[in-house]
Order: structure tokens, then sequence, then C-alpha cells
């Protein structure tokens, strides 16, 4: 008989001293707030870069305050050279789509949330765990230090084709140390990417309290797990693709470099290499990074809307997770799609917009699922519920730029436009960010004991709401035009009467920046001065609202769960705990 | 009244965005090719289908937000008819249906530039990218193009693509330009290979945009039935210069074409 | 040692019901890097396919009596797989001095092969074969396959074998115990697998 807190006592007792408490801890509660720590960080960083980007598009002669004495060689007298905005637009892609978008809602949520959800301790490889965050962390710090080596950051777009991102120095700034410190930041983040999906699915089929079958597990525990097996198979490919980068650079291999290129007056030595396999290998874990970045998003919203709604999910667990099984599978099918016009065979581009647009079809069940849950509810429109709801409309707004881009004949217009822009930055920016907003409020009394303020809150969700269709939206239109995107001066013919759209896109963009200042102040603010929060704020029935706020060190203080229910019993003013005998309500 | 507030916002989102579309706000320029109605047909089905699908989506979330907020227990909970069965047919049925349907129009368009056969009396232009420029090359009476040599490109000597007329009798009458002239209503066949990076040739009024792939010659084909003077846009991230690398192609009549074919051919 | 108990041992976790999900902690973790690892191999190899696909005069440095140092390699392998196997089944008996044996031996095989394989690779280099060069004046991409590929896998053979020594000290100081040998076999029969694979497309395939 396993006696908890002897077992705690044993394995795992709590650490003493700042260090081991705060910094090199194996505690996974620790571990995710230093994930989302580190997201936000990144997400202001990344922001950041975006003002500067915009700014030049609207106004390209302009000095930008503070630019110049930041960085005297990409923006001389404060006005970005052409490289620098193209190092500003790549490591703005690399860190908000790898040290955001894939860190927040999957490990940093997921790494608090999972165990405590199926009723374990801890993570099932606490140490490995934490070294999946520190390796993230120096990923990161390579990635920043881009920005100070003299030769800066490379220009060649987070996406890095080759010849120009394999080539070396003698493409051009940027493409020397700062090419081969982000493929080094890359490869880390993959490694601790693996790491991290190995721990949440020996967790997820391993560490289940009892009770807790597969049918009661959380919908937010459903996709991390699933979304744990498409990184660990995304990701496995992106390792070795960064490293064949790695070694045309500086191995002298020509794995993407063909032969008879002139660069700069220079014949290149390289032979017989194919930038188009390049291509293939880094979409093949490109398309499914994107639904890597959204999967955790579909499974926040599908475990907070119940909450809010105060009933199931149409469908109960069954539709919404296998719609996620669906989109994560298909999601290894469809790579070719970001390749219609790059020079594959023209016969491959159908093979490939087919299971494009089938993926589709779970997607839309997903949204579905989602809004008609709506039905009959009724819904407490709290601030985390105001972000879910937000996802839904972001999701179909992006979803739908989806059925243009999959057809070849369609994309063979719209690719490499602004559509494309804003339809990715629909579905995994703006989307995820929402889900992502939605459960750092919904799960900060949890993290942090207490509760954030809601009438920010509301100004935080009113205002970003408005100004992302704003930008987003008008840059998708601007797409039917023909616009190009990775432009970093509009100097076309037909582009420079544009202007002036860019012009209100950037202001409104602007103002979005500014708004997340008001979620920062409230999160900072609320995490030390905030109201107490009690266990369970919300009125939830999973398990981490079954514990303190926050939960104890070993997330339930020695007590045993046992698991009676699913996630979903929900009626009006009433709710049923999973650890509760009581009488199912919704019979879920 | 927060859930109202959603609602109105929403539609008003929708609705502008409707708007911006149906208006034609944005909208794609003139189209000035052959194949071009097949694929801006498809565009405009595409539009209305997923246009419609936009519209009811938003609007019933809208309507769901404004409906059923929070009564504190004056309405009941009502699930919704029929569970998940209804929203799963209407995915797979109806969605399904416009992704075949799509699928299989869509398709002709995308045959019709690329799978079908270039005309055999096509006028043949060879195309190369290069860091930041384009370069034309007609292959001159003798109707052959010259053999490329890139260790001996020079931008300082003008000789862009590499030729060695000295050595190659094919490569003596090879017509280098910085702009791309094509007379209209004759079928044009361009071959593309680049110096150094990817590249893309964008012509939007031609609807037709295609990479450079370093390493591989690739074709493309089609007819302008237009005159005109429309902008080439390199559209695939090369570097530094990326946003600056255009050129320009001109369609006119053959009589015209013929004079600055002509005017060209001196220049060499 | 029963399903259940070694269920149990596990470590921290709250207590539960036997499941038909249920594998031990770190055998389940190993089987998912596994998966992971042979994405990564596969990537590899989907590359080297690639490229021989689209290349002329690929270079084929192994023919008869060259490939016999291949042929041996493999064999070596096989046969610590084999010794690997023997291992884990005197540790279940609770055999340790058995068990001792057989884990040495199979380091000693593991070790002969990462020998053998740099061996062959310095002849190569000898004779002018490298990551971008090809003495025959054939496709610089050979190299660049072969040795990244066999690269690849010898680094995973001399990390199994330090892992393998590792483990074999733990296990006689009582440290660790008959499932991380179980763990450590099953990532040793990977290597062993992956092998099965290399050999055929990068050797057999290469050779005249």
């Amino acid at each position: 008989m396993h006696d908890m807190s002897a077992h705690a006592a044993a394995h795992h007792a709590p650490p003493s001293g700042f260090i081991r408490k705060y910094v090199f801890s194996v505690d996974h509660k620790v571990i995710g707030i230093q994930y989302t720590t580190l997201s936000l960080v990144a997400a202001f960083i990344g922001m950041a870069l975006s003002w500067v980007m915009r700014i030049h598009l609207g106004w390209p002669a302009a000095s930008i305050p503070f630019l110049g004495t930041l960085s005297p060689n990409g923006a001389p007298g404060g006005v970005p050279t052409p490289e620098y905005y193209l190092s500003l637009m790549t490591m703005h892609g690399t860190i908000m789509a790898f040290f955001v978008l894939t860190a927040a809602p999957m490990a940093g949520y997921g790494n608090f949330m999972l165990p405590i959800q199926v009723g374990a301790a801890d993570m099932a490889f606490p140490r490995l765990n934490m070294a999946s965050f520190w390796v993230t962390f120096v990923g990161f710090v390579l990635a920043c230090a881009t920005f100070i080596i003299p030769d800066g950051p490379p220009i060649s777009g987070w996406t890095a084709y080759a010849p120009l991102s394999a080539v070396g120095q003698v493409a051009g700034p940027g493409q020397g140390r700062g090419q081969d410190l982000w493929v080094l930041s890359i490869a880390l983040f993959c490694v601790a990417s693996l790491l991290g999906a190995l721990n949440f699915i020996v967790t997820t089929i391993d560490l289940r309290t009892k009770g807790m079958t597969l049918s009661r597990l959380p919908l937010s525990t459903w996709a991390w797990f699933i979304n744990a097996w498409v990184s660990l198979l995304a990701f496995a490919v992106l390792l070795p693709t960064g490293l064949l980068l790695l070694l045309d650079r500086v191995g002298g291999t020509s794995f993407f470099i063909p032969g008879g290129l002139v660069v700069n007056d220079k014949l290149l030595p390289h032979s017989g290499g194919s930038p188009l396999l390049f291509q293939h290998l880094f979409w093949f874990f490109g398309h499914p990074e994107v639904y890597i970045i959204i999967l955790p998003a579909f499974g926040i919203v599908a475990h907070l809307m119940p909450t809010f709604t105060r009933k199931p999910l149409v469908g109960g667990w069954k539709v919404i997770t296998f719609a996620m099984i669906a989109i994560g599978s298909l999601s290894f099918l469809v790579w070719g799609h970001h390749m219609f016009v790059s020079g594959m065979s023209p016969s491959m581009a159908m093979v490939f917009s087919v299971p494009t647009l089938i993926i589709t079809i779970p997607s839309v069940i997903g949204v579905l699922v989602f809004a008609f849950s709506l039905y009959g509810a009724n819904i407490r429109f709290t601030t985390p519920m105001l972000f879910c709801l937000g996802f839904i409309s972001l999701f179909i707004s992006g979803g739908i730029g989806g059925f243009f881009l999959a057809q070849p004949a369609v994309d063979s217009y719209l690719h490499a436009t602004s559509f494309v822009v804003g339809h990715f930055h629909f579905t995994m920016g703006l989307s995820a960010i929402f889900a992502t907003f939605a459960g750092f409020y919904y799960w900060f009394p949890k993290m942090w004991g207490r509760m954030m303020n809601e009438t920010l809150g509301k100004v935080h969700f009113w205002l970003s709401f408005v100004l992302v269709y704003c930008v987003f939206m008008t840059m998708h239109l601007m797409g039917l035009t023909g616009a190009v995107r990775r432009y970093s001066s509009y100097v076309a013919d037909f582009m420079v009467p544009q202007i002036p759209t860019n012009r209100f896109m950037t202001v409104a963009a602007l103002l979005l920046g500014a708004t997340q200042f008001i979620f920062l102040y409230n999160a900072i603010w609320s995490r030390f001065k905030g109201p107490k929060a009690a266990d369970n704020p919300w009125g939830a029935t999973t398990l981490e609202w079954d514990t303190t706020s926050p939960p104890p060190f070993d997330n339930f203080g020695g007590r045993q769960m046992t698991i009676h229910h699913g996630p979903m019993e929900y009626d009006a003013d009433a709710s049923v705990m999973q650890t509760s005998p009581a009488k199912s309500i919704a019979g879920t | 009244m927060p859930g109202k507030v959603f609602a109105v916002v929403v539609a008003i989102i929708t609705l502008v965005i409707a708007y911006c579309v149906i208006a034609h706000v944005w909208w794609m320029p003139v189209d000035v090719s052959v194949h071009g109605p097949k694929i801006d047909h498809q565009i405009e089905e595409t539009l209305f289908g997923a246009g419609i699908l936009f519209i009811a989506g938003q609007l019933v979330l809208a309507s769901f937000a404004f409906l059923y907020g929070d009564s504190k227990g004056a309405r009941k909970m009502k699930a919704f008819p029929g569970g998940a069965k209804s929203l799963i047919v209407f995915a797979c049925v109806v969605v399904g249906v416009e992704i075949l349907v799509l699928s299989f129009v869509g398709s002709k368009a995308w045959a019709s530039v690329y799978f079908t056969p270039p005309d055999p009396d096509s006028l043949r232009v060879d195309v190369q990218a290069g860091q930041f420029a384009f370069y034309f090359r007609y292959p001159g009476p003798d109707g052959k193009f010259g053999p490329l040599h890139p260790e001996l490109i020079n931008e300082t000597t003008q000789n862009y693509f590499g030729l060695d007329p000295e050595h190659d009798a094919d490569a003596k009458d090879d017509i280098v330009t910085a702009g791309l002239a094509i007379p209209v209503n004759k079928p044009v066949l361009l071959t593309l290979h680049s110096k150094d990076m990817g590249h893309s040739f964008d012509v939007r009024e031609l609807r037709i945009q295609q990479d450079f792939v370093p390493g591989i010659v690739i074709p493309i084909h089609f007819t302008a039935n237009q005159t005109g003077k429309f902008e080439i846009v390199c559209t695939q991230l090369c570097g530094l210069g990326h946003y600056n690398m255009k050129a320009y192609l001109e369609v006119m009549s053959q009589a015209d074409y013929d004079n600055w074919l002509k005017q060209q051919a001196a220049m060499q | 040692m029963s399903e259940s108990e070694l269920t149990m041992s596990t470590g921290h976790e709250v207590l539960m019901e036997a499941s038909p999900y249920r594998i031990e902690k770190k055998k389940l973790g190993m089987w998912i890097f596994i998966v992971s690892d042979a994405c990564t191999f596969a990537t590899f190899l989907f590359g080297y396919g690639y490229m021989r696909v689209g290349s002329q005069n690929w270079g084929t440095p192994f023919d008869f009596p060259t490939i016999l140092n291949g042929i041996i390699m493999t064999f070596v392998l096989l046969s610590s797989s084999l010794t690997m196997l023997a291992a884990v089944r005197a540790t279940q008996a609770g055999q340790k001095p058995s068990a001792n044996k057989w884990l040495g031996l199979t380091i000693t095989l593991g070790t002969v092969f990462a020998i053998l394989h740099l061996r062959e690779w310095f002849k190569m280099f000898g004779e002018g074969w490298g990551l971008f060069s090809n003495p025959t004046g054939g496709a610089v991409q050979f190299g660049a396959c072969f040795f990244s590929v066999t690269g690849l896998h010898l680094a995973h053979v001399i990390s199994g074998v330090i892992a393998l020594l590792i483990i074999t000290r733990g296990y006689n100081r009582g440290r660790y115990d008959t499932s991380h040998v179980e763990t450590a076999g099953l990532y040793w029969h990977f290597v062993d697998l992956v092998w099965m694979f290399v050999f055929p497309m990068m050797y057999l395939m290469n050779a005249r």
C-alpha cells in the first residue's frame, strides 16, 4: 500500500533553498511557470520587433526612436536598412512561432496542469522536465544573442530556405554567424520539445490516478497528449533538417546547394544539392508545427467553455477528441501545400491539395462543437470566456482563408501575398494567443493563488479583439490585390498606393501592442496584490480545482484522489467535481 | 450584456468584411492572360462558398452569444437537439461536397497552366533571376539558346548569363534584355533558372507565379491577350534587395514587338 | 517480478489501478524516444534517397573484399543484441554474475563495432572520401550522406556503450535493477535495428 506522503517524502521531498525551489526545480509547477514566463518575455520581444517592422512599412524614411542607439549598424540614424528589416522579420517569426506559441500553451500550461489533471504528483520524469526547460532557455538565449553579434540575426525568414540559408556568409549580412546561432537555437528547441513530448506521453499513459480512465480525462489533457505525439514526430524531423543545414553551412556538404551558383560574383564550390529537399524536410515539420500550436488552444477552449456555459460540450469528450486526433494525424499528409509553386511536380500539388481540404472537416467539426455548445446555455461572460468566444470568431476567420490557399490554382495567385500572412496570423497567431490568454486568466488563480482584475481583463479583450481584426483582416484583403509579403519597403508600382492602408494597419498594430501592457500590468499587479483566490473560484470540476490555490508541493496534500466522473458534469448552477462520489448529472 | 455587445461587434465586423469583399475594395488587377479567367473563376467560386460559411459561422456565434447569456436561473438549459450528429453530418457533407467541387473544378484551372503542353510555335524566352534583378534572353534568328557558363558571369561587362559567344555558335545571336517584351496573342514559353538563390516570377495580371529553383530549369507558358505594361515582381525571399527586385513585362502588337527586338539586338 | 509489482515500482505517482495501458514508466519512455529517433533516422535516410535518385555518378566505394568489414560489423552488432538478450534474462532471473558476463560481452562487442567502423572511416578518408569529396569524381553527396548517416548511428552505438557501462556499474551497486537493464536492452535492440536499415542502404546499395 503506497502512502502518498511517505512516497512524497521518499522520492520527492520538497526542495529547500532559493535555487532548488525556483531556479533548478524539478517541480512541474515551477517548470510550467518558468516556461510561461519565458513565453511572456519572448512575446513582448517578438511584438516589439513587429512594431519596428510595421512603423518602417508605413513610414519607410522615418527614424525610429532609440533604434539608432540600439542598433547603429542595422538602423543607422534610426532608419532600418533592408537587411535589418528582414532580420527583424526572421526573428519575429522564429521567436513567436517557437518560444511563444509552441511554448506557452503546451509547455507552460501543460507542464503545470497535466500532472494535476491526471491526479499525479509530478511528471513521469521530473529531471528530464527540468532539463527540457533549461535547454529551451539556452535556445532562447542563443536566438536573442543573434541580435548582439556584429553581423546580426539571419535574414532568411523563420523558414530559412536554402540556398540563402545554406551558403553562409557569402550571401550577405546576417547569413554568417547569425544563421549558425539560429540553427543551434532551433536544434536545442527541438531537443527540449522532444523530451517534453516524451514526458507528456508517459505521464498521461502511466500516471493517471485511480478511476481516471481515458474517457474521463479533461479535454486539455487530451489535447496535450495528442499534441505530444504530433510534436514527437515533427520535431524529430526538424532536428536532422537543422543538422543537415548546419553541415552545408560549416561542413562543406551540398545537401541543399546545387552546383553553378554565383553569389556575390563568386562561383560556389558546391554541387548536386537540392533546395527543394530542404523545403520538403522543413515543411514536413512545418505543417504539423502549426497544428502543434493550435491543438493546445483547442484543448484550452474545450476545457474552459463547459465551466462558463455550465453544460458539457456538444458530443461530450469523444467528438472533440476524435476531431483533434484526426487533425493531428492528417497534419502529416499536407506539407506540400506550402510548395505548390515551388517547382515541385505539379501532379504532387493535387496530391497535397486533397488532404489539405479534407483536414478542414475535423477543424469545422471542432468549431461547430464550440459554437453549438453555446446553444441553450447560461453563459457567464468572464474574461476567460470572452477570450474563448474571441477564439472561435478568429479561428473561423483564419480557417476560411485556408479554403483559398489549399487549392493550387488559387494559391498560384495568393502565394507569398499578405493574404497568407493574414491567414496564418489569424489561425496560429491570434486564435492561439486568444486561447492562451483565456487559459492565463482562467488558471492564474490556481497558479498564483490570486484573482486577476476582471475589468482590466475585459478592457484587454475588447480592445484586442477589435484591433486584431483591424490589422490582420485588412492584411488578408490586401492580399487579394497581390500585395507581396516579406518586402522591407513598398517600392513596387502597385504597392506604393497601398502605403496609406499600411499606415492604418501600423497604427492599429501599435495600439494593439499598447493594449497588451494592460494585460501585463494586470498580471504583475495581481500576482502580488490581487484578491486571494479560493480553491475553485470558477466552479469547475477538474482535479486542478480540487486542491488549494496554488497547489501544495505534491499537488494534493497527500490525499488519495479517486475519480468518479468525467470532466463535464455541469448544469446551470450545479456542477460535480470529478472526485465527487455524488451522482452524475450529465451521464458523462 | 457582454454577450449582446459581443454579438453586435462580431456582426459589424462580419458585415464590414463582407462589404469589402463584395464591393471589391481590394481586388485583383485586370486579367490579361488566356488561362486567367479559369483562375479568377475559381477564386470567385471560393469566395462565394467560403464567404457563406464565414458569414454563417460568425452570425451563428454572434446569435448564440446574444441569446444565451446567464439568465440567473430564469431560463432552463437546453441541449442542442440531436447532439453532435447534425454538426458532424453538416461538416462531412456540406464541407465535403464543397471541397470535392472546388478540387475538381480547380484541378482544371491548375491543369490549364501546368498540364497543357506549350504550343510548339511558342516564342521562347530564357529568364534568369539573380540577386537582385531579372534578365531575359531571346534566342535570336537561329532559334537556339547558347549554353550557359556560370563561371563567366560578369556584371561589369554585362555578361549576365555567362555566355561565351566566341566559342559557342548558338550564343552569338542571343539577345539579352532587362525587360520582357512579348507580342500579344502569341503563346510564350519561358524557361526560368536562377543564378544564386530562390526567386519567384510573379505577374499579377497574368495570374502566373512560379518559383525559380537553383539547379533546375522550370518551364512556364502562357498567352497574353491584352497589350500593356505590367510589373514582374520577385516574391520569394532572396536577400536584402528582395523588395526592389522587379522588371517589366510589355505586351505589344506584333509590329511593335519586332521593332523592339531589332533595337535590342542592335544593342548587344 | 510480477507485472503489477513492476508497475508499482515506477516512482512517485499516486496509487493506481492496473490497466491495459500500464507499461513501466522507463520502458514506455524509451519506446517513445525510439519512435522519435526512428523519425530522425528516417529523415536522414529520406534525404539520402532523394539525393541518390537525383544524382548522377553516385559513389560506389564498396566491393568484395572491402564489403567484408561491413558484413563483420553487422555480425558483431547482431551478436551483441543476442548477448544483450541473455543479459536481460539473467537479470530477470536474478543471476548477477551471469548478467555481468553478458553485459560485459555486449559492451565489448559494441566497442569492437565502433572500432571497426572508425577504422573503415579513416581508410576511406585516406582514399579521398570525405563529407564533400568523392575521389572518383562522382556526386559529392555520397560522402555527405554516408558519413552523416553512419556517423549518427555510430554516435548512438557509442552512447549505448557508455550507457551500458553506467548501468552495469549501477546494477552491481544495487542502484539499478532489472527494469534499467531491460530499458537499456530496448535501446540497444533499436540501435541494432537501425543498422539493419543503414547497412543495406548505405553499404550494400553503394557496392560495385
